[in-house]
């Protein structure tokens, strides 16, 4: 019953459950048939299901969502995978104007059921143009889902309740996420759209964090607990349809909201998340925020810099920890090293 | 000239032995996608080129960037991630530049300077330049629709540019032949009405294709032209290491390429003493250009900051 599995083998197992399970169920993109199959996410597929429901493409993102677009319009369910979020951008056409819009503008006539898999996340000085983490892009679009899960339970769920769901839907995977391990059920299940978890709960602070923020969350958790802050960790799971209520009664309750994200914080998910929550609260108790993301500036990759460019577990205590005393305190936890995250290693 | 050209296709060679062999340090976070056995495009190129000209190149830009001028001091202190870099360390070895000898940058994001290269080259146009432009790209970046986008514009607007297509056969691990129906990428140039010429891996071929077709468009005929310029990727697609246990592609298919290597061919024409003494110097110039990065600082905080956006002209 608690059989462990990485992420990775999460969203493969996902992929195959549901490919047994539904024929119209297609994956394709750049190098998903390749010998390292997207750090493994596709593995086997092709040589179970056969060239036509599992095939790599032409470097061609643009068109093929549009292709992917035309599949779904047809009654398949397609899975394009990216192995950055970055290449993702190339499609934004066929994605926002196309793929978001038909069934509104076709007075639900029609429907596109397909996922858009894109990897985001950094690793070995990816830089400027492999590092970005967009979503909160697409979650500005009526007509497209986007979800981000953070364990490879919500990994497998997640992807299934993607698949099945009759809408387009932008899957969010950071590299760093890849090789967690957790408990995964073998048996089919599917992640409910848009509900949020508490992942640790506590008193004095509301923390939110999107996809692997939500590891760096659960790190700042444990260094603001040493000190005697306890902070109520929520993985928000499903950024679009988006549970605001669990986050917004949580926040009800301690007061304090800080929101870190995995990407810009202008114009981020965490600035939506914040505002929604004043929204719901603003005249039922008096809310003090934090939102945290990435540096706002272009991602550098040297080593230095990036390590002031990314929030990490302590930056995170330290801010929240001036959160609750309400002033900046310069405190910043001492490192825990049995804490730290697996490490990434080139050349990848 | 034979001297010039092994000079070049040598030093790129070393170079980035070099660098494979540091990376297992760790001392280089940074992707690095090597030319090796890809010499004799960029140097063929290059050597055509004037100092005024101008390249762009994509993420496998080592080669381009050495060949064109780009500094080599610079270069490896980039891909160390220290201020003294190309980019001070905000680039990578992925964004190599060096404005001064128009290296004008490469991109991660395949295909994606190709149009930059045209608006370069009409910008040349526009302003009586006698300079030209040569963009670099690989087989995999002709899938794209960018691609066939900017070669209408260069066709349509005859500008003076030069498209090298390196055609190494593969995207990371997928051949052409999955990817194009057909493989006939200088005949589809061809078919927007500019002169395409496909040529073998050989760095007096390369030279010579590409010097009369610069000295074409500064004759004021214009252009653009297109080169299909075969060659092969010894290495992995990324990192320092070799791939051919993962089986997409077999040592055999290599050793005919090896074989053919432009860096010994080229080396073969000199005679024995000259050759040697030239592979000193570049031996040394290589082994300072790394203790310049080993020896150099990493950027300071406040450079996180810097460089966001420039100052207002008004
Ligand atoms: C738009 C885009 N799609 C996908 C990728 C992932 N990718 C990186 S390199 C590469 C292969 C490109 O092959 P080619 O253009 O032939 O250049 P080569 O690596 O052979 O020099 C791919 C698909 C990318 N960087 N950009």
């Amino acid at each position: 019953m608690n059989r462990e599995a990485t992420y990775v083998e999460a969203i493969r197992e996902a992929t195959r459950q549901e490919m047994e399970r539904d024929e119209s169920v297609v994956v394709y993109g750049l190098d998903v048939d390749d010998p390292k199959a997207i750090q493994g996410t596709t593995a086997g597929l092709l040589e179970k299901f056969g060239a036509g429901r599992v095939f790599g493409t032409p470097l061609a993102e643009d068109a093929m969502t549009g292709v992917g677009i035309g599949m779904a319009l047809a009654g398949l369910r397609p899975i394009h995978v990216h192995i950055r979020m970055d290449f993702v951008m190339l499609a934004m056409n066929q994605l926002i104007n196309v793929a978001a819009k038909s069934r509104y503008m076709y007075g639900g006539q029609v429907q596109i059921p397909l996922v858009v898999r894109a990897m985001i996340g950094r690793s070995w000085g990816q830089g400027a143009q492999h590092s970005q983490g967009l979503y909160s892009f697409f979650m500005s679009v009526p007509g497209l889902r986007v979800v981000a899960p953070t364990n490879p339970h919500d990994a497998k769920g997640c992807l299934v309740e993607a698949i099945r769901t009759d809408d387009p839907v932008l899957y969010v995977e950071h590299r760093f996420l890849h090789f967690q391990k957790g408990p995964v059920p073998e048996a089919l299940y599917a992640t409910p759209l848009g509900k949020a978890r508490v992942t640790v709960p506590g008193t004095d602070v509301t923390l939110v964090g999107i996809s692997y923020a939500q590891t760096e969350c659960l790190q700042a958790q444990r260094y603001l607990e040493a000190v005697g802050i306890s902070a109520e960790v929520i993985d928000p799971i499903w950024l679009s349809p988006l549970d605001v209520e669990t986050i917004a009664d949580s926040v009800a309750k301690t007061g304090r909201l800080c929101v870190v994200d995995n990407g810009w914080t202008t114009c981020g998910a965490g600035a939506e998340i914040i505002a929604r929550v004043m929204e719901r609260l603003q005249s039922v108790r008096e809310v003090k925020i934090l939102r945290l993301g990435f540096a706002p500036v272009t991602c550098p990759p040297t080593p230095t810099l990036e390590a002031l460019y990314y929030p990490n577990g302590r930056t995170i205590a330290a801010g929240v920890n001036d959160l609750v005393l309400g002033r900046p305190t310069g405190w910043v936890p001492e490192e825990r090293k049995e804490w730290k995250n697996i490490e990434f290693k080139g050349p990848f | 000239m034979n001297e010039r050209f092994y000079r070049a296709l040598y030093r790129i060679r070393r170079v980035e032995e070099e660098v494979a062999k540091a990376y297992p340090s760790d001392k280089i976070k940074s992707p690095v996608h090597l030319s090796i056995g890809q010499e004799a495009v960029a140097v063929g190129v290059c050597e055509a080129l004037k100092p005024e000209d101008i390249v762009f190149a994509s993420y496998r830009g080592h080669a381009a960037y050495l060949a064109k001028g780009g500094d080599l001091n610079r270069m490896i202190a980039e891909l160390y991630g220290r201020v003294t870099g190309c980019a001070k360390g905000k680039g990578g070895s992925m964004h190599l530049i060096d404005v001064a000898h128009g290296v004008m940058g490469s991109s991660a994001v395949v295909g994606t300077t190709i149009p930059n290269a045209a608006g370069y080259a009409y910008a040349l146009k526009l302003r009586g330049s006698d300079a030209l432009v040569a963009a670099f790209f690989g087989d995999g970046a002709t899938d794209e629709g960018v691609f066939y986008e900017s070669l209408n514009f260069a066709a349509l607007k005859r500008l003076p540019m030069i498209f090298i297509c390196e055609n190494n056969s593969y995207a990371i691990h997928t051949h052409q032949n999955q990817r194009q129906a057909i493989s006939n990428i200088a005949e589809r140039a061809a078919s927007f009405g500019i002169p395409a010429e496909v040529i073998a891996d050989d760095v007096i071929a390369v030279y010579s294709a590409i010097d009369k077709a610069a000295k074409a468009i500064r004759s004021g005929a214009g252009g653009p032209f297109f080169f299909e310029c075969m060659t092969y990727r010894w290495k992995e697609h990324v990192g320092p290491g070799e791939d051919y246990h993962l089986g997409y592609r077999s040592r055999e298919e290599a050793t005919k390429w090896i074989d053919n290597d432009q860096v010994r061919v080229a080396g073969e024409r000199l005679r024995a003493p000259r050759r040697a003494s030239i592979e000193a110097e570049v031996e040394a110039e290589i082994a300072d250009a790394f203790a310049f990065a080993e020896n150099s600082p990493f950027p300071s905080a406040d450079e996180l900051w810097k460089d966001v956006y420039g100052a207002s002209t008004a």
